[in-house]
């Protein structure tokens, strides 16, 4: 083991993160529950963008600028869900995502 | 062992074990807390590496930000004082073979790809935040690029879900109260 | 600040000395953050008597009741630790501990003197901007956790303040970091070296005001009164910390302190010239001190530790006014915390961020020698407000002045007029 960070580990530790957010993703029924898996996705993809930005000079601009998008886009997504989540909480006064069946053909 | 590796992989098991509380929690708020742990953690990471600008701004974003809008999301829909999610045992286990088969896979893919996973030597130097700064604004500096275009189209996003989020969650009459 | 003891004076392997340094200043910023909380509450209690005519403590410690807080702090430390049978054990342990995290975090990027920083931070500013907003979550925790109505709506006020104020502020933050050039805070404190219009808030009339929006918006985020609805007492109790007793309720204080400290801190390093006097023509104290006692060492040290003095008093003037204007103001509702907030605040941030903007590219280079005639008029003010104070004579009852003899019988008219 060499005495530097790897960009392995960075790596797994973000596959890890991804993998979390998925499965938050499909056993919450709540649906904020669903919005934290999301940003645990992203998260996900977060440290990887960086650790590629760490590692490769190539990146070294290209993953922060990346990772930046993606952070301010994961504020965008959970304003709006969040805002979802609230009208439909007005319409069927309660957030479990198995009552979202109106469309249903 | 250096430091910094040391620091990193403690940092990193935290960061992993709150990934982990998040989904096994069943109160939605701990949820919440845990995914702080989880979003301080990788900003650590960030700073670990020197990325400290992108650290800063997961914590201003996310943990001053989103996170707090997400606990409001909660406390704005909680039917009872402390909301519980239950998930069937069935639901655990099929979620948890198939986490646990994503990431052998994601893992396995992450390991096989040899040279990708060799850090170059030259990563002494670090990216400052005015070079940052200078690629959004569009000025090309040596062989950065410049992202002012994604940057603009951002920030018009920024507005459009400004305005949107405000429209869609305006106070207006529940329909459930009436009917 | 410890590099040259561990490098050069004991020789350590590289590791063990950035550990050792990490916990002796790490010690440092949790021992400063503690006895200047501890200072700040006998103060406030002092500071609210004076203003409500009455002593405030006196006995504790002989004179001035100076160990007053010392007392407090043992009680609180003996008092039982309550958890209420509703709440959410996890939440309501964290909850305290993260908002002190929060406040605490940020001193690691504040500069208390040229290069006396625990860690000097190219981006120090947006992180301690960024480590401040990790309070308020703190704050949500302990409200929601405690599974009671008033801390569940201390809770919402809170986080509803502090996020909306934090917008106002970072702007203000934005305004002199663009005419510095700069977001690492110490070389703001390099750049305002000299006399007192160096200064940056006397830079121009934009930046002269962006220190008071600033501190405004920052009384605000530390919930001080006028904008303290997260705790009214008339309302709710005492907001999010209705609850918490003994140790876990002094953390909160602890935070609410520090965070007090750091705002003020930024204000100094940002507006207020730093560690600087503001009093000297020539550039650097350590540098004048090398040369003056012929030893770069010893001028280091007695520079510093004058820069670390003047620059802790200068915050505590900040804090003192903070006090002040809580003991002087009403408190607002909490739609007027909200509506002074989005309607007068942003706006009038978002204006001084483009003012200045405007004004380094278009003005500046045209209009130098602006920042004397500004720093001038404030002297003239603060003379003149000193000698306004100076020479009011306080009215004090005399004996008989109140005499209801001597009061007009009120005429009342019990006959209504139709």
């Amino acid at each position: 083991m060499s005495g530097q960070i790897e960009l392995t580990h960075c790596l797994l530790l973000g596959a890890l993160l991804f993998v979390c957010g998925a499965v938050c993703m499909a056993t919450k029924r709540n649906a904020i529950g669903v919005l934290m898996g999301v940003e645990l996705v992203l998260n996900g993809a977060t440290v990887n963008l960086v650790a590629f930005a760490h590692f490769n000079p190539a990146f070294a601009v290209e993953g922060q600028v990346f990772a930046l998008f993606v952070i301010v886009m994961a504020a965008a997504e959970a304003a709006i869900a969040l805002a979802i989540v609230l009208n439909f909480y007005n319409n069927h006064m309660t957030v479990d995502v198995d009552t979202a069946e109106e469309l249903k053909g | 062992m250096t430091l910094q590796t040391f620091l990193f992989y403690v940092t990193a098991l935290l960061t992993g074990v709150s990934a982990l509380g998040v989904v096994v929690t069943q109160n939605i708020v701990r949820a919440a807390t845990w995914l702080l742990f989880t979003l301080a953690g990788v900003a650590g990471i960030f700073f670990l590496l020197r990325e400290e600008f992108v650290g800063a701004t997961q914590l201003l974003v996310y943990v001053g930000g989103t996170l707090v809008l997400v606990v409001f999301g909660v406390m704005l829909t909680a039917q009872g004082p402390f909301i519980n999610m239950k998930t069937s045992a069935a639901e655990w286990a099929i979620s948890t073979a198939v986490g646990l088969l994503l990431y052998t896979v994601l893992a396995l893919s992450v390991l096989a790809s040899g040279p990708l996973a060799t850090a170059p030597e030259g990563t002494g130097e670090i990216t400052s935040a005015s070079q940052l700064g200078l690629s959004l604004l569009g000025v090309k500096t040596g062989s950065i690029n410049s992202y002012l275009l994604p940057f603009e189209i951002v920030s018009v996003h920024l507005l459009v879900v400004l305005i949107g989020a405000a429209y869609l969650a305006r106070a207006k009459r529940r329909r459930g109260a009436a009917s | 600040m410890f590099t040259y003891l561990f490098k050069e004076v004991i020789p350590l392997p590289e590791d063990i000395a950035a550990t050792l340094m990490a916990i002796i200043q790490g010690s440092i910023l949790v021992g400063f953050v503690a006895l200047s909380a501890v200072f700040f509450i006998w103060l406030e209690r002092k500071v609210a008597g004076r203003i409500q005519d009455r002593l405030g403590p006196t006995r504790v410690g002989g004179k001035f009741g100076w160990l007053q807080t010392i007392a407090d702090g043992m009680k609180l430390l003996v008092k039982e630790d309550l958890i209420p049978g509703d709440a959410d054990q996890m939440l309501f342990r964290l909850g305290p501990y993260i908002a002190f995290c929060g406040a605490f975090l940020a001193f690691v990027a504040l500069p208390f003197g040229n290069g006396v920083v625990a860690r000097n931070l190219d981006i120090g500013i947006f992180f301690m901007l960024a480590v401040m907003s990790t309070e308020v979550f703190g704050i949500i925790l302990a409200g929601y956790g405690s599974g009671s109505k008033w801390s569940l709506f201390g809770g919402m006020r809170e986080a509803a303040q502090m996020v909306s104020y934090e917008v106002p502020m970072a702007i203000c933050v934005l305004v002199p970091v663009i005419v510095a050039g700069t977001m690492n805070l110490n070389t703001f404190g390099q750049q305002q070296t000299g006399m007192a219009w160096n200064w940056y808030i006397f830079h121009d009339p934009f930046t002269f005001l962006a220190f008071w929006t600033y501190f405004t918006c920052a009384t605000a985020s530390c919930k001080r009164a006028p904008f303290d609805l997260a705790e009214a007492e008339s309302e709710l109790v005492a907001g999010f910390h209705t609850e918490y007793s003994g140790l876990r309720w002094s953390f909160f204080f602890m935070a609410e302190y520090g965070a007090m400290f750091a705002v003020s801190g930024i204000a100094v390093v940002l507006f207020l010239g730093g560690w600087n006097t503001g009093l000297v023509p020539f550039k650097d104290l350590t540098d004048w001190f090398g040369e003056l006692l012929g030893s770069k060492v010893a001028g280091w040290w007695l520079g510093n530790l004058i820069n670390v003095a003047v620059f802790i008093a200068k915050a505590w003037v900040l804090v003192f006014v903070m006090m002040w204007v809580r003991w002087t103001l009403p408190r607002l509702r909490i739609d007027q915390v909200m509506m002074t907030c989005l309607k007068y605040l942003l706006p009038l941030s978002c204006f001084l961020l483009m003012g200045v903007s405007l004004w380094q590219v278009a003005v500046n280079p045209y209009l130098p020698g602006l920042n004397y005639v500004l720093t001038g008029a404030a002297v003239l003010v603060v003379g003149w407000l000193t000698f306004k104070i100076w020479t009011t004579q306080s009215e004090m009852p005399v004996a008989g002045a109140f005499d209801l003899r001597n009061v007009p019988a009120p005429k009342f008219d019990f006959v209504r007029k139709s």
